[in-house]
């Protein structure tokens, strides 16, 4: 009699656990699910009912409201390719570099370093906001892309990753045979260790990437030329009035401006998933 | 032993070498930003292209009109319940899901799925997320008020956007809702990570699963819970682009946070620089003041614990010796 009640009590827990957690997955695709429909759906039918589980038609005549305004989402995407690419490319590199003078030599202001960038690894970029604008515009930087993409070089909490990755993969003995083969400093880091962290690089490329792409303090505050609008901000464009009635395009925009993430996401959801794992481990 | 000694001398400089881009880069985009900042709090800098300043004669002027700027004030009231009204929710789903991915007598089928799902709202542009749940809670029209109505909750459309808790429960909830999957893969990341051959005595001495979450898991967890809750505090502290997005600060400065007061003060209109950099710094100090008292308590207690145990250790010996004897 007791194992069968408890037999049913398990059932009847599992059930209940796969309930929460499919509606909890419903809750994450819903919002999304809404906007890619209602993207295709013409305002009239939005009007009447702005659920649908269905695609319709109007997705062309939705994109036609976009001629000639100021939102553009290819635009966007090119600029904050460039800008994201830029990036990551100059913070996965540099961030190697300095991880691996942390592990690699014994120099005396090692530990002051490393205690140095643990420090600063928190401090949130608004604090500087206004003096980094100020900076920026007084030597002509403003509408350019490089005040979003080098203080990439610069990015502790990678630099912090990649060094405990760097202490399980890199054995020392490598670096010194290559040195006996009389390959300088530089070359072993870029022909010799690099290649041994691809791992790592690929899993802090991706979350580097995205954080660029989505980043929308710093660009809002530093380009005010609409041909250099990244992503985000064209995505605040779409709040104007210009769009209050096409309710339609305003979805439509909305999509246009997470598909590549979407792309990614589900290409390499593996991948992310692992990776935020991993970053938590910072003992 | 000579030869070897003078060859690690040669190559330190490389570590030297090696680490300049990075502390270039942060002396240069980070701490002369930082300093800059603190300067123009000081100073009378305002107005569109202005770069020329004086300092103030009251140098705490600035910092003083923030402090009791009513504004200022409801900014950081607002900060602080949005993340505490996402925060708690978060933790106790995270930890929920946790105990239900990590129990071993039960193993719910498609795990990565259903962390694929809840991670996704993540990685999503945050401000891609809050026009589009400014649209989803639209007046008359929008799918949340279909939905209501369909539902029956409802009678006739509601103005979600224009109460002010509710506005704010939203943005809670869209904070809520973005970080709660990252949340909890890292609390089950934790609970991988934690010594296998607890769980096995806790199975051989009978425990049930509740009282194995609440006796092992949860204390093994509480480091990364404390990293998670520093974390999560920095980050709440500079909410920007969703409040910015959302209803811009709206309805009456409901959802103002201290992120959006300072990029109204600088770049709205009002172009008042000074007072934006004062700001900044207020908001520093504070979130220093709040991880370094984070911090302090996960440190304190780990070596109070530490400290516990030697006693404990040197009791047992003496209870050994006098067995003994």
């Amino acid at each position: 009699m007791r194992r069968e009640s408890t037999l049913v009590g398990r059932t009847v827990s599992k059930t209940i656990k796969y309930i929460v957690c499919i509606f909890l997955a419903i809750l994450s695709i819903m919002p999304f699910w809404i906007m890619m429909m209602n993207a295709t759906r013409g305002t009239y039918e939005i009007q009447q009912n702005s659920i649908s589980l269905l695609p319709s038609t109007y997705l062309i005549s939705n994109f036609k409201v976009f001629e000639g305004k100021a939102f553009n989402p290819l635009v966007g995407f090119k600029n904050s390719l460039i800008i994201a690419g830029g990036a990551t490319v100059l913070g996965i590199y540099f961030s190697c570099l300095t991880a691996y003078a942390l592990v690699a030599y014994q120099w005396r202001l090692r530990q002051p370093f490393f205690t140095f960038i643990m420090a600063v690894l928190m401090i949130p970029a608004q604090v500087s906001g206004i003096g980094f604008y100020q900076f920026m515009y007084r030597i002509g930087w403003t509408n350019s892309y490089l005040p979003l993409i080098l203080p990439a070089i610069a990015a502790p909490a990678m630099v912090f990753f990649m060094r405990q990755y760097l202490l399980g993969a890199l054995s020392i003995d490598i670096v010194n045979s290559a040195r006996i083969d009389g390959a300088n400093e530089f070359y072993i880091f870029n022909r010799i260790v690099l290649p041994i962290m691809k791992p790592a690089m690929a899993t802090q490329a991706i979350f580097a990437f995205v954080g660029s792409w989505n980043n929308l303090f710093m660009p809002m505050i530093l380009l005010t030329d609409k041909a250099k609008y990244t992503m985000p901000i064209m995505v605040s464009l779409l709040r104007g009035d210009i769009y209050k009635t096409e309710y339609g395009a305003i979805y439509l925009g909305l999509t246009l401006t997470v598909l590549p993430l979407f792309i990614v996401y589900f290409a390499l959801s593996k991948y992310i998933i692992a990776g935020v794992a991993l970053g938590s481990m910072k003992e | 032993m000579g030869p070897k000694k003078l060859k690690s001398v040669s190559y330190a400089k490389y570590g030297y070498i090696f680490s300049i881009p990075f502390v270039l880069a942060f002396l240069i985009f980070t701490a002369y930003p930082i300093f800059y900042t603190a300067v123009i709090g000081f100073t009378d800098l305002k107005g569109l292209g202005k770069t020329d300043f004086k300092f103030l004669e009251n140098p705490l002027q600035n910092f003083e009109a923030v402090w009791k700027n009513p504004s200022f004030q409801k900014s950081l009231e607002n900060t602080a319940i949005i993340w505490i009204c996402n925060f708690i929710p978060q933790i106790l789903l995270a930890l929920l899901l946790t105990a239900w991915f990590t129990n071993q007598r039960q193993k719910l089928r498609c795990q990565g799925a259903f962390k694929v799902l809840f991670y996704m709202p993540n990685i999503i542009t945050a401000a891609t997320i809050a026009i589009l749940f400014n649209s989803l809670f639209g007046y008359p029209l929008g799918p949340v008020n279909d939905l209501f109505q369909m539902l029956g909750i409802a009678d006739g459309p509601t103005e979600f956007l224009r109460d002010k808790w509710t506005a704010k429960g939203i943005i809670s909830f869209i904070q809520f809702w973005m970080w709660y999957g990252q949340t909890m893969i890292v609390l089950i990341a934790g609970v991988l990570g934690i010594n296998p051959a607890l769980f096995e005595a806790a199975e051989i001495d009978g425990a049930t699963s509740r009282q194995v979450f609440f006796h092992i898991t949860l204390p093994s967890l509480r480091t990364i819970m404390l990293f998670t809750l520093v974390t999560s505090l920095i980050g709440g502290m500079q909410m920007f682009d969703i409040p910015k997005l959302f209803l811009n600060g709206g309805p009456d400065s409901a959802t103002l946070t201290v992120s959006v007061f300072i990029y109204n003060q600088a770049f709205s209109g009002s172009y008042l620089y000074n007072r934006a950099a004062a700001a900044c710094m207020i908001l520093f100090v504070i979130i220093a003041i709040l991880s370094g008292i984070l911090f302090y308590l996960l440190r304190d207690k780990d070596a109070g614990k530490l400290k516990k145990q030697m006693r404990e250790l040197k009791k047992a010996q003496k209870a050994a010796r006098r067995a003994e004897a």
